[in-house]
């Protein structure tokens, strides 16, 4: 038996054991555990507000931690940071690149990034001297297109690229500090965790990883979508990972059970995932749809309660703001809007 | 079932387009179209509707397909079923015979269904030449009901300035379709008039109707062979003129798996097989207690109080919640965890009163200090990290903590070379601690006690549910 035999017969019998292993610790699921726990009920939420401004399709939007301000990337090649109180534009930033796919705001509220086709992550102030927004930074290393951000703080930065790596980035100086590879497909969103010491990557090649940031390893690795997972985002106790893919499913990770616990689908779902949200308790995830809808999930028993009907387009991206009192859709109909 | 990533070797064979998350949407669309169309299998019978003085062949009212899908996909509302149904016409699978505008509607208008050869899944992005040679040949046909529209008038206007060179050309070609078309029987024109007229509903949509065709750029660019030739619509050769989108980048072949791939992967595995896992019955608990605790405070679960400032326009409850005048709702969830209790400032605030009171505050500064180290810039990471020693881990330090031999000298050994997370084993080293001792006391402790009650205010107990006395942990 030649080497390469030996040694991808020995892979393949670890994963059987590691399968096996998780087997053996599904003593039950997590729709039979929570078979006693009280409906949520339906939920139903109305716009509030429409903000509207942008020309084209709009493929992010992240909220400020201050659960008031919020900033959207458009392909109309503008950068805009909304009152999402008044709808009022606080700053409209235009981008060299209108191939925008991505943006983010720092913690502090000082910073906001974005990028895209361009292939870098881009990085500007808010707060500077002159009152003037500018690019402080510009991060170039990938060799792929720019699918997500996010800020750990305002001298580190996170970013998923299509080249299959994430890159943990030091601002000040504009380097790399740590890459991170593994994944087999384009790297397509991020999330990192509450207490900022992991995030979570989703791929083309159908599998989330959860990686730690300061050694760099990838912990844990989780398959089972049937497609490209377009979204991620951990469960707000940083315990469980959420996934959304183009198979039309969203998926439940358990990170110490190191399995899926549940996977939130119906039959007459047939579009694809591009973004979701959980809500503050983790009770209710929202999840965005090619279909142009938004369906809310019951995260413990897998039921659809209420669904976010309203644009006219794709909704690419959604985000719950940090008091989960509100939560914002972006959509390819260039509105964003905000509902509760 | 198999783990990991997937096998880079033996997908050669298999056709990239299926890959593309429209295709996959076309095949589950394809899948409900052939199943309505079996008449034998329950399907809808398609008919032929007199309407005056002539016959509508081949035909099947929108509500007969609301309830069709409402009964063989179990959808109970039947506004789902007008969604869904409305999505497989915008991809142009079903279209109303009499309108442009492709949705469902769940009454007596009347559909057809789109011929194989023109759906989507067949991967048309028919070029404008093909457009201009349909709509030439519309102008040519003289049927009232084959008139142009206002936007396909326009549109037609549009390309005779844009192919004013070759116009002639086209011309011809839409002459020699026309041609094609009268051999056909009269009935069967009809039906097919109208799935071409569907078809191009679809790549060239009314204005105002959404481009179903259109792909996200970021799948766009896997597209494996760019370059092929599109095949036109009318069978016109490619004259090379057409030009490939500026986002398709041709990808790099797929390295195969070298053996310290495959060596590095059972690495990871074996770490993996290492790990512990828990059990499915314990995480599920550790979730519903998880939602369970922040319910109330989840707005979209439970109306906040004092009011949703987004209902009320009232900003009462951001004004509590930046003060530092917590409310007892805010005080409870101090309770929850100590990562709670910091992540509020009031409740950092009150922890720190509390430490201070025992003359025990060192550990907690540390842990405030090492934190604020993480977010300064760097060129006054070196001296913060030295003035941090300095004050809590020196011999002699004025805040000494208490750390174990081990992580002190890991963090000496760190500081040789500071940097922001030159703390960190310290760090957590002081929190568990903090979480085992300290944080419990404070939980009883007079003042966060007064503040859950709210004693010392004198506010009388709101008819919040106050889940007991708060258990010390």
């Amino acid at each position: 038996m030649g080497e390469m035999e030996q040694l991808r017969k020995e892979a393949d019998a670890l994963k059987d054991q590691i399968t096996a292993a998780r087997k053996a610790v599904q003593d039950t699921t997590l729709e039979e555990a929570a078979a006693g726990v009280a409906v949520v009920g339906r939920v139903q939420m109305k716009t509030r507000k429409t903000l509207r401004g942008h020309l084209a399709k709009i493929y992010a939007m992240h909220w400020a931690t201050d659960s008031k301000l919020c900033v959207s990337a458009s392909q109309d090649g503008k950068l805009i940071v909304w009152d999402s109180i008044t709808t009022n534009k606080v700053n409209a930033i235009p981008l060299k690149s209108s191939w925008v796919m991505t943006c983010a705001y720092a913690p502090s509220g000082n910073l906001v990034a974005c990028g895209g086709l361009d292939n870098m992550c881009s990085i500007y102030n808010l707060k500077g001297k002159d009152g003037n927004v500018k690019v402080m930074r510009e991060l170039a290393a990938h060799t792929g297109y720019l699918s997500c951000c996010r800020f750990i703080s305002d001298t580190e930065i996170i970013t998923s690229s299509g080249d299959c790596t994430c890159i943990l980035w030091d601002i000040e100086t504009g380097t790399q500090k740590t890459s991170f590879a593994g994944h087999q497909g384009d790297c397509m969103s991020l999330a990192v965790s509450p207490d900022f010491s992991y995030f979570i990557s989703g791929a083309c090649d159908f599998t989330a990883k959860l990686w730690d940031i300061r050694d760099g390893n990838c912990r844990q690795t989780f398959a089972g979508h049937e497609s490209d997972i377009n979204a991620i985002g951990f469960f707000p106790n940083g315990q469980a990972v959420i996934t959304g893919s183009d198979d039309a499913t969203c998926k439940l990770y358990d990170l110490r059970a190191d399995q899926e616990l549940i996977t939130y689908q119906d039959s007459s779902i047939m579009c694809g995932v591009t973004s979701l949200a959980p809500s503050l308790s983790g009770r209710l995830i929202l999840a965005g749809y090619d279909d142009f809808n938004v369906n809310i999930w019951d995260s413990l028993k897998a039921e659809r309660v209420g669904a976010l009907a309203g644009h006219d387009n794709r909704v690419s991206c959604i985000g719950v703001s940090a008091d989960g009192m509100a939560c914002c859709t972006g959509s390819w109909d260039s509105f964003l809007k905000i509902w509760n | 079932m198999a783990e990991g990533s997937r096998d880079q070797g033996g997908a050669g064979a298999a056709d990239p387009e299926e890959d593309s998350p429209n295709m996959i949407v076309y095949r589950k669309i394809e899948d409900i179209v052939t199943r309505i169309q079996d008449e034998k299998a329950g399907g809808i019978a398609v008919r032929t509707v007199k309407s005056f003085l002539s016959k509508i062949p081949s035909v099947v009212s929108g509500a007969e397909i609301v309830q069709w899908l409402v009964k063989n996909l179990f959808i109970e509302d039947p506004a789902e079923a007008i969604h869904l149904g409305s999505l497989i016409a915008a991809h142009g699978y079903i279209f109303p015979i009499s309108d442009h505008v492709l949705m469902l509607k769940d009454d007596g208008t009347l559909y057809r269904f789109q011929s194989p050869y023109f759906w989507p899944s067949n991967c048309w992005e028919p070029e404008n030449t093909d457009y201009a040679i349909y709509l030439c040949k519309r102008t040519m046909q003289n049927k009232a009901r084959l008139e142009l529209a206002d936007y396909e008038a326009e549109n037609l206007a549009r390309l005779q300035r844009a192919f004013a060179r070759k116009w002639e050309f086209i011309f011809m070609q839409a002459e020699a379709q026309v041609k094609i078309d009268r051999k056909k029987d009269k009935a069967e024109r009809k039906i097919l008039d109208s799935q071409e007229r569907a078809f191009w509903d679809v790549h060239r949509p009314v204005p105002g109707c959404v481009n179903t065709t259109e792909m996200d750029i970021r799948k766009c660019r896997r597209e494996k062979n760019p370059h092929r030739v599109k095949k036109s619509v009318y069978g016109v050769p490619d004259d090379g003129q057409s030009q490939p989108s500026p986002i398709h980048i041709s990808s790099q072949p797929s390295r195969k798996p070298t053996r310290e791939d495959v060596q590095k992967e059972i690495t990871f595995l074996n770490i993996q097989l290492d790990r512990h896992c828990m059990k499915v019955s314990k995480v599920a608990d550790s979730l519903m207690s998880y939602t369970e605790q922040f319910m109330e405070y989840d707005p979209f679960v439970s109306a906040p109080e004092p009011s949703n400032p987004w209902l009320s326009d009232d900003t009462a409850f951001w004004d509590l919640e930046a003060s530092r005048d917590p409310s007892q709702q805010r005080v409870k969830k101090w309770s929850f965890s100590l990562e709670e209790a910091l992540k509020d400032p009031a409740g950092r605030d009150q922890f720190l009163k509390f430490l201070e009171s025992e003359f025990s505050s060192e550990n907690l500064r540390f842990w405030l200090a090492v934190q604020d180290l993480k977010r300064r810039p760097l060129q006054d990471v070196a001296s913060r990290a030295q003035e941090i020693w300095q004050e809590f881990l020196a011999e002699g330090a004025p805040s000494s903590i208490n750390l174990d031999s081990h992580s002190y000298e890991r963090t000496s050994a760190n500081l040789k070379d500071p940097g922001r997370y030159s703390y960190e084993d310290a760090q957590e080293h002081i929190f568990q601690l903090m979480k085992s001792d300290s944080y419990a006391r404070f939980l009883r402790s007079n003042i966060y006690q007064d503040l859950l009650l709210a004693r010392k205010k004198g506010k009388s107990l709101t008819g919040k549910r106050l889940t007991g006395l708060m258990q010390s942990s």
